[in-house]
């Protein structure tokens, strides 16, 4: 049986994603390691993509959250308006509970 | 890039293979598929139907959906909710295999653009390939910082009204974006609407044409 890691977050939590670089697939970009952001939707529990890419089961799962951040939290000097927003989806290893 | 690369250049390592310029990637391709069949990871058969799969969609299957989702509240409201079925209802099936889907909507107030800035995840399964700018670096680099800056080389001003809201696809859900009605489309078919909508529009870096410039170009 598959398993996968208990949910952790819902929508409305403050969270911060990791900083790391492993030498291996990962999904998560740069941009957004170390960045805090609003947990805005829960997809469920995914195969592990780090575990897929060299030919693992992708166990256990992950719970995937589509997160949104300021995008005056992610660039200094950003042109746009204060309340515009990037959503990117994100697996619930590389989150933390946020300060 | 790679020194792969490099060699994909005029330096003579192709030997008699000139005419072949698509060269290194798609070499490099057809090793992986020969890799993947060798090694029971996959069958032919699976990569041609797929390969046929997101040939057989086009930018016109997902025009289809957004007219219908601006003729039909109801349908809209389905298609936020539950784009798959949705999207069955107009007889589109979606193969198992392929990625969950979401739909975006644009609207007075708020407008979605997509990009996937690690690859080039995109809605495939729904309306096809994606076009070239969409996988290039500048696109991808460029969009997450000044989503504003990039609409206006697409000719596209925002109100600064409107909140922007950029998608960056990194995982397993693939967005569609839902263009906002244009102004001046009351009492046009589902069928002429549909004419006013483009792929840039279902990935949000412009709004669906105008019908007057629709009409103009016709």
């Amino acid at each position: 049986m598959a398993s996968s890691e208990p949910v952790k977050f819902r929508p409305g939590d403050r969270v911060t994603v990791r900083v790391e670089n492993p030498p291996t697939h990962y999904r998560t970009p740069l941009y957004v390691q170390g960045k805090t952001g609003l947990v805005n939707s829960f997809w469920g529990v995914f195969p592990n993509p780090e575990s897929l890419a060299y030919g693992g089961a992708g166990t256990p799962k992950q719970p995937l959250y589509r997160v949104e951040f300021a995008q005056k939290d992610l660039w200094d000097n950003y042109k746009g308006r204060g309340t515009d927003k990037l959503m990117i989806d994100i697996y619930q290893h590389w989150l933390e509970t946020a300060d | 890039m790679s020194s792969a690369d490099q060699h994909n250049g005029h330096d003579g390592h192709d030997g008699h293979n000139h005419g072949n310029h698509a060269g290194y990637y798609s070499r490099r391709a057809e090793a992986i598929q020969a890799l993947l069949i060798e090694k029971g990871i996959c069958t032919l058969d699976d990569i041609l139907r797929m390969a046929d799969q997101i040939d057989s969609r086009t930018p016109e299957d997902g025009a289809r959906i957004v007219a219908r989702a601006w003729v039909d509240p109801e349908y809209k409201q389905r298609l936020l909710a539950d784009p798959v079925s949705a999207i069955q209802e107009l007889g589109y099936n979606l193969p198992e295999t392929a990625p969950r889907l979401r739909v975006l909507e644009n609207t007075e107030n708020v407008h979605h653009l997509g990009v996937c800035t690690l690859c080039s995840c995109f809605p495939r399964a729904v309306i096809g390939r994606p076009p070239d700018w969409y996988k290039g670096l500048a696109y991808r680099s460029r969009v997450v910082v000044d989503p504003r800056g990039v609409m206006r080389e697409f000719n596209t001003e925002l109100d600064e009204s409107v909140e922007v809201r950029v998608m960056d696809s990194s995982a397993d859900m693939r967005y569609l974006v839902l263009p906002k009605r244009p102004d001046g489309s009351e009492g046009m078919s589902e069928e002429e609407l549909a004419s006013l909508v483009t792929l840039e529009s279902m990935i949000g870096v412009t709004h669906a044409k105008s019908p007057s410039a629709a009409a103009r170009q016709a």
